[in-house]
């Protein structure tokens, strides 16, 4: 797949050039996308829609574990996790990756090895981003040679936010070549871009760039996904592929711990991009909480009584 | 109510749940007539869903942890709190339960005199328990044997049928005077003193869902909450013979502990039966070892 479409290559050709592209793009209507994602969250999805979506919504987990004190054994748990979510019911489908740091792929990589569940690692010193180049394109090729089949990396806000966009713009598209065949995610970290504008941008960006997912959070900061900015995220990837019939999948991290919430999300693609993203190729959630409560409420559709936490394993 | 102004409207209360610490309407917007022991119109309750019964065990389970590890001298002062409370709206509640019940006013205010003294009685009996039902126990070998009672988790109470207010708090307080945390379905017929209480309850230090009070048809609030998995225990009391039987099977699933129905006089002396029903006895083994030179293992 070419990393760059010829459509943008005198987009990029210079820092003015893709200022004023990424300018010229429309404001967004921020009262506007508020009300929308708000309304789209009203919608009552009951019966077997509902256990559709919750089948669907357990198959788009990125199970993330990114914290100091993971260890091998927990990852191995985790990997276990994902494979079987409810061990009490085997029809459980698969989440569709775990998520963890590079130095935790490689075990990760051998508890999944032929299981079709991915593994996602985040690299470009995840979380705040703050490091040289050559560290992150280390951090990224340390994570493939590990084995990770997915790359999570973090663009680096400050620059984003001092306006050095072509900066930005080659720093994924050099970590997406250290990546390789890897699918590269891009995590916007939409809690630090202060205005939906930037995060029209910010998505444009990625994309040219050649990301393959566009994310929305790292999970550790006070915003993470909102229905708002991963609605206007939806909406970029469904411009960007009627402009140059390139696909881009969404990732909305951090914050999503309810089979409502996550519900939500998927009317969202639903109603924004359709039925084409409504894949574990093409959307993910990151989340590590969420899959209890969607095995809960599955238990409470399949067996008619409420679930309790007794009846889910610890993470 | 002979001094009412005529020219003034009185302000009718509207009832609300007590679910978390707050008074919410019944999820589903439904309300049911409540009336005197006459027929005459009182009030429009909350007609309650499984789905506030669902909500009122999420309330419950999330205010456990603070409240079965608080001190019992703090959960006792925050139960007498709960008896200085009522005090203060003693004209409130006999008014209610006279009402309800169609009792003359002096048995109401006796009735809500009771139940206040019962508060009391149960904010006594919170640092006492342990003592009376645990204690050592001698063993054959060189060790600390210790059995200590803890709460069960949250419980599901059904308020007696017929005593709106006495008999409702004989089974509240002995329930969360040990520690655990309540989910009460409110008598069906005559719910109003008990969804008063909540508002005693949001104003007397008691956390918030360690109470949570629902009113509407016991069966069908009952029901859920008897498969609920994630409830430990369920007390009766509020079901005929035909419900607590269907509620005692639902419940045999998830292991709760019940407490089945039986014929109580409210005002007479509750023992410590109620306090016992809903506690799990812990024993500790920590060895002795042998310190002094007389001998003595400890």
């Amino acid at each position: 797949m070419p990393t760059i479409t010829p459509a943008f290559a005198d987009v990029t050709a210079s820092d003015s050039a893709l200022r004023r592209f990424l300018h010229g793009l429309p404001g967004v209507d921020a009262v506007g996308l508020e009300a929308r994602a708000g309304s789209l969250g009203t919608r009552s999805i009951k019966t077997t829609a509902k256990a559709y979506a919750i089948d669907l919504a357990i198959s788009m987990i990125d199970l993330t574990t990114l914290e100091g004190a993971d260890t091998p054994g927990k990852v191995r748990a985790l990997a276990a996790k994902a494979l079987r979510p409810d061990p009490t019911d085997r029809t459980t489908p698969a989440t569709a990756a775990v998520c963890v740091y590079s130095d935790m792929a490689e075990t990760a990589v051998a508890a999944l090895a032929g299981s079709g569940v991915k593994v996602a690692s985040v690299a470009t010193a995840f979380p705040a981003g703050r490091a040289s180049l050559a560290v992150k394109l280390a951090d990224t090729r340390d994570a493939v040679a590990a084995g990770a089949d997915e790359i999570d990396m973090v663009i680096d806000r400050g620059a984003f936010l001092a306006g050095h966009y072509l900066k930005v713009y080659e720093e994924i598209r050099a970590v997406k070549e250290a990546a390789g065949a890897a699918r590269l995610k891009v995590i916007f970290e939409t809690g630090e871009l202060s205005t939906y504008d930037n995060i029209r941008r910010a998505s444009w960006l990625g994309m040219i760039a050649g990301a393959d997912f566009i994310k929305t959070s790292t999970g550790k900061v006070g915003v993470n996904a909102t229905p708002a900015n991963t609605l206007l995220m939806l909406e970029a990837v469904r411009d960007f592929r009627a402009q140059t019939g390139v696909q881009v999948g969404v990732k909305p991290a951090g914050g999503i711990r309810t089979s409502k919430d996550a519900v939500k999300f998927l009317v969202l693609v639903n109603e924004t991009v359709g039925a084409d993203w409504l894949d574990s190729h093409w959307f993910r959630f990151g989340a590590s909480s969420l899959l209890n409560d969607l095995l809960m409420q599955r238990q409470k559709l399949s067996t008619g009584r409420y679930s309790g936490p007794d009846y889910v394993t610890v993470d | 109510m002979s001094t009412v102004d005529a020219t003034r409207l009185s302000v009718f209360k509207t009832y609300k749940l007590y679910v978390g610490g707050k008074f919410p309407r019944s999820e589903s917007g439904r309300v049911y007539e409540v009336t005197d022991s006459k027929g005459a119109w009182l009030a429009h309750a909350p007609l309650s869903s499984r789905k506030d019964a669902r909500d009122a065990v999420v309330s419950a389970r999330k205010a456990f942890g603070g409240w079965s590890g608080a001190t019992a001298y703090n959960r006792g002062q925050v139960l007498y709190r709960i008896a200085e409370m009522l005090e203060g709206r003693r004209g409130q509640f006999v008014r209610e339960v006279a009402e309800a019940e169609g009792l003359p006013k002096a048995k109401a205010a006796a009735a809500v005199d009771a139940a206040i003294d019962r508060w009391v009685w149960y904010a006594g009996w919170t640092d006492k328990i342990a003592q009376v039902v645990g204690g050592a126990n001698p063993v054959a070998g060189p060790f600390f044997n210790l059995s200590t009672p803890e709460p069960t988790g949250v419980v599901t109470v059904l308020a007696p049928q017929d005593s709106s207010f006495l008999g409702l708090v004989s089974v509240l307080a002995p329930v969360i005077a040990t520690g655990n945390t309540a989910v009460v379905v409110a008598s069906e017929r005559l719910p109003l003193p008990a969804l008063s209480l909540g508002e005693v309850l949001a104003t007397s230090d008691l956390p918030g869902g360690v109470v949570n009070v629902l009113s509407g048809r016991t069966a069908e609030i009952a029901a859920p909450l008897a498969a609920h998995q994630d409830v430990n225990g369920i007390d009766l009391t509020g079901a005929d013979a035909v419900l607590a039987k269907e509620l005692e099977i639902a419940a045999a699933d998830s292991l709760k502990r019940v407490l089945r129905p039986h014929a109580t006089d409210w005002r007479s002396d509750p023992g410590t039966r109620r306090l016992t029903a809903f506690l799990e006895t812990k024993t500790v083994w920590h060895p002795t070892g042998s310190l002094g030179a007389s001998g003595s293992s400890y």
